[in-house]
């Protein structure tokens, strides 16, 4: 592996702080040069991380390589990384010019070569002529500039970002994310950028790692990423998208808001179900003809600045979104139409839930850390490991915790154009997906039950 | 007439606080023997005081408070800093119980400080001396100390202890150059505090000071007035500490307040 071109290698990454999983599993390769960016919603596990490639924290298992180097167990200050906080992280005793220079009178460098790489550093950041001022008389968007210099001019052979934008104002954001490409290009040297915001993703990056609950979802471009997302977690979470159940009937012919639809998709095997994701730029909106391929009325419409967002309830009883230069007045009626290539079809990453129970006796069953009541199991013995499955439309939830027989809290919405998707995360830490109609919101703390008739068992 | 009450009430308890130390003060300028006679103004009890025309013992005394006080001021700030800092790396719930340690020996009385030290050191079979003396000292200054450096760490930014560790500097270095000047401001606080504490103190000396004759300030004026009188000298001595410890506490104020002004910018 010495002679590999990946600067970056982690290998099957784990990290628990007591018995939390912050990281699952997590493989990442990155190419000598790459501007990476680790993308996800806040607690996923990102910036555990970075700060694990930095050395600030260690990993439970897995390998983390730098250059060829072992570096699991190597300290911060001896691994050839720099970072950019957060926070800036400037030393508050310290001018500008000390600062920057930190790293090097560390190194010993002499007097006057440290001279001439501030001089050249500050001037990549376009900060020339503020050597001797006091660090805490400078704005947000100007600390941050002296906290890169700071650390490219250590010339390392990677950087580490870890949401270096997220203090500034927009307006700001937007013109250090210019910067920051132009640097990245001049520099020559490997980024590692993390970050929660897929705009910012998408526009730096050449490969975008999309993470969520501690594993990774999907590693692409961002033109992959955007365009062919690998689940609904990440269609969901990069751009907006209509994320819809469907059937695939044959090769190239998928139904979804109750109706056929040519795609481009192939190798799913025939009637299987599977996700489907429309960007609502991609479905084509005009008023009521005989040749759109679907109808509907539009319910919403607002202006977004380029183009207007409306809400169509089609006559199949869906709701979609959809974007267009041209707006429908809520209450018109339109009829769609969307390409085949435009329709990405994504496996569904489970059809049901599925535990691993043990029977406790004829009629109860223990799943999620908890007794359930279930049918009469004649052929099952008390003590015996079961298999159970619950489909999602089975599950109730209830707003008062107390009335389920465990509890959990609903950690990720989808809506599927005619009802949500959720994920609900135990106390226990297992995750259940249970489709309603119900309205909840992130975060919201339910009850869980099933009526016994639901709970289909069999032997493990 | 409310306001009129109001002041009076204020300037009588301000006159009672302050009204011992000032007739010390006042009668620190005259010759007379006995306090209350005034014999004309004079500066004689001062240079009597600084010219060796009192006894020995005084300015042995005088000397031997200000070394304990400097050796335990400087050690207590030393270890207390330490310990702040381990104290505001642990984890939640230990963080407050250490603080909580922490904070009761700054509520026990004195006296009982100063009994258990000294049944201590007997069943430890030191002898009680100089040693003894500081090592009393260090023990109750240390937490005053952390208190000092405490809001600095609580304060400082996290992640510039781990961003001199990422620009290469080792652990020792990162305390050097980056940790120890972030806290010098909370540490010189507490080294002042610390100072005025161990020059202040009586119930504790006195349990652990032994009795081979060594005497501190304190302790000489207790065994002066028990002897029937107070020296002459000892009222110019009163007046030039309570000076020098009003103007260490201005210090300390001024900086406080320049910090806080500082942080808030």
């Amino acid at each position: 592996m010495k002679d590999s071109n990946f600067i970056i290698e982690l290998n099957h990454i784990s990290k628990r702080f007591g018995d939390k999983v912050v990281l699952d599993d997590v493989s990442l390769f990155v190419k000598k040069g790459e501007f990476v960016t680790i993308l996800g919603p806040s607690g996923c596990g990102k910036t555990t991380l970075l700060r694990i490639l930095a050395g600030f924290g260690t990993a439970s298992e897995g390998e983390i390589r730098i250059a060829g180097e072992q570096m699991t167990d190597i300290p911060p200050h001896l691994r050839p990384v720099n970072t950019v906080f957060q926070r800036y992280a400037l030393f508050p005793h310290l001018n500008v010019y000390d600062n920057i220079a930190f790293g090097l009178k560390l190194k010993k460098v002499k007097a006057d070569e440290i001279d001439m790489r501030v001089r050249r550093a500050l001037k990549m950041v376009g900060m020339t002529d503020y050597e001797w001022r006091d660090v805490n008389s400078l704005s947000g968007g100007q600390q941050q500039r002296v906290a890169i210099a700071r650390a490219i001019i250590n010339q390392p052979q990677v950087l580490l970002l870890d949401e270096p934008l997220a203090a500034l104002d927009l307006k700001m954001r937007k013109d250090m994310q210019m910067e920051l490409k132009q640097m990245h290009k001049e520099l020559g040297i490997t980024f590692v950028y993390v970050t929660h915001d897929q705009e910012e993703a998408l526009t730096l990056s050449d490969t975008i790692v999309v993470m969520s609950e501690g594993r990774v979802q999907q590693i692409g471009t961002p033109i992959d990423i955007y365009n062919e997302p690998s689940n609904a977690f990440v269609a969901d979470f990069i751009g907006e998208s209509n994320i819809l159940n469907g059937t695939m009937i044959k090769d190239k012919a998928v139904s979804f808001l109750g109706h056929e639809f040519e795609c481009v998709d192939k190798g799913f095997g025939e009637n299987t179900p599977v996700d489907v994701v429309i960007r609502p730029e991609d479905i084509y909106i005009m008023a009521r003809t005989d040749s759109g391929m679907f109808n509907g009325v539009v319910q919403s419409c607002i202006f977004k600045g380029v183009h207007y967002e409306m809400t169509v309830n089609t006559a199949e009883g869906y709701e979609i979104m959809i974007q267009d230069y041209n707006a429908f007045e809520a209450g018109q009626e339109v009829s769609m139409i969307i390409k085949p290539s435009d329709i990405h079809v994504m496996k569904k990453e489970r059809l049901c839930n599925s535990f691993d129970g043990v029977m406790v006796d004829s009629t109860h069953v223990e799943i999620l850390g908890a007794s359930f009541v279930c049918a009469e199991q004649a052929d099952i013995e008390g003590g015996e490991k079961v298999k159970v499955e619950v489909a999602f439309e089975k599950i109730e939830l209830m707003d008062n915790k107390d009335d389920g027989v465990v509890e959990g809290d609903v950690r990720f919405i989808l809506y599927k154009g005619d009802h949500y998707h959720l994920t609900i995360r135990t106390e226990n830490g297992d995750n259940l997906y249970v489709n309603t109609c119900d309205v909840w919101d992130d975060r919201d703390i339910v009850g869980i039950k099933i009526q016994p008739e639901d709970l289909k068992i069999t032997k493990a | 007439m409310k306001k009129f009450f109001a002041q009076t009430y204020l300037w009588l308890l301000l006159a009672m606080l302050y009204a011992p130390i000032l007739i010390i003060a006042i009668f620190s300028f005259t010759e007379a023997k006995v306090l209350g006679n005034w014999t004309g103004f004079s500066t004689k009890l001062y240079t009597s005081l600084f010219s060796g025309g009192v006894h020995h013992s005084l300015l042995t005394a005088i000397e031997n408070t200000f070394i304990i006080a400097i050796i335990s001021a400087a050690v207590s700030t030393l270890l207390g800093s330490i310990a702040a800092i381990g104290i505001f790396n642990l984890h939640h719930k230990k963080k407050m119980v250490m603080n909580t340690l922490n904070n009761i020996p700054m509520l026990n009385p004195d006296i009982i400080t100063g009994i258990s030290l000294f049944l201590l050191f007997v069943s430890l079979g030191i002898t009680q001396g100089y040693t003894t003396v500081v090592l009393a000292h260090i023990t109750f200054c240390t937490p005053y100390v952390v208190l000092c450096v405490m809001p600095r760490l609580q304060q400082m930014n996290p992640n510039i202890y781990e961003a001199a560790l990422d620009l290469g500097a080792t652990p020792m270095q990162a305390l050097r150059k980056v940790l120890i000047p972030e806290l010098k401001p909370g540490m010189i606080s507490g080294f002042i505090l610390a100072f005025t504490l161990s020059i202040d103190d009586f119930a504790v000396t006195i349990f652990t000071i032994g009795t081979e004759g060594l005497e501190t300030l304190s302790t000489y004026i207790y065994a002066d007035a028990r002897k029937g009188g107070l020296t002459p000298e000892l009222r110019p001595l009163s007046t030039i500490i309570f000076a020098t410890v009003l103007l260490l506490l201005i210090v300390i104020n001024i900086r406080s307040a320049r910090n806080k002004k500082q942080s808030n910018a």
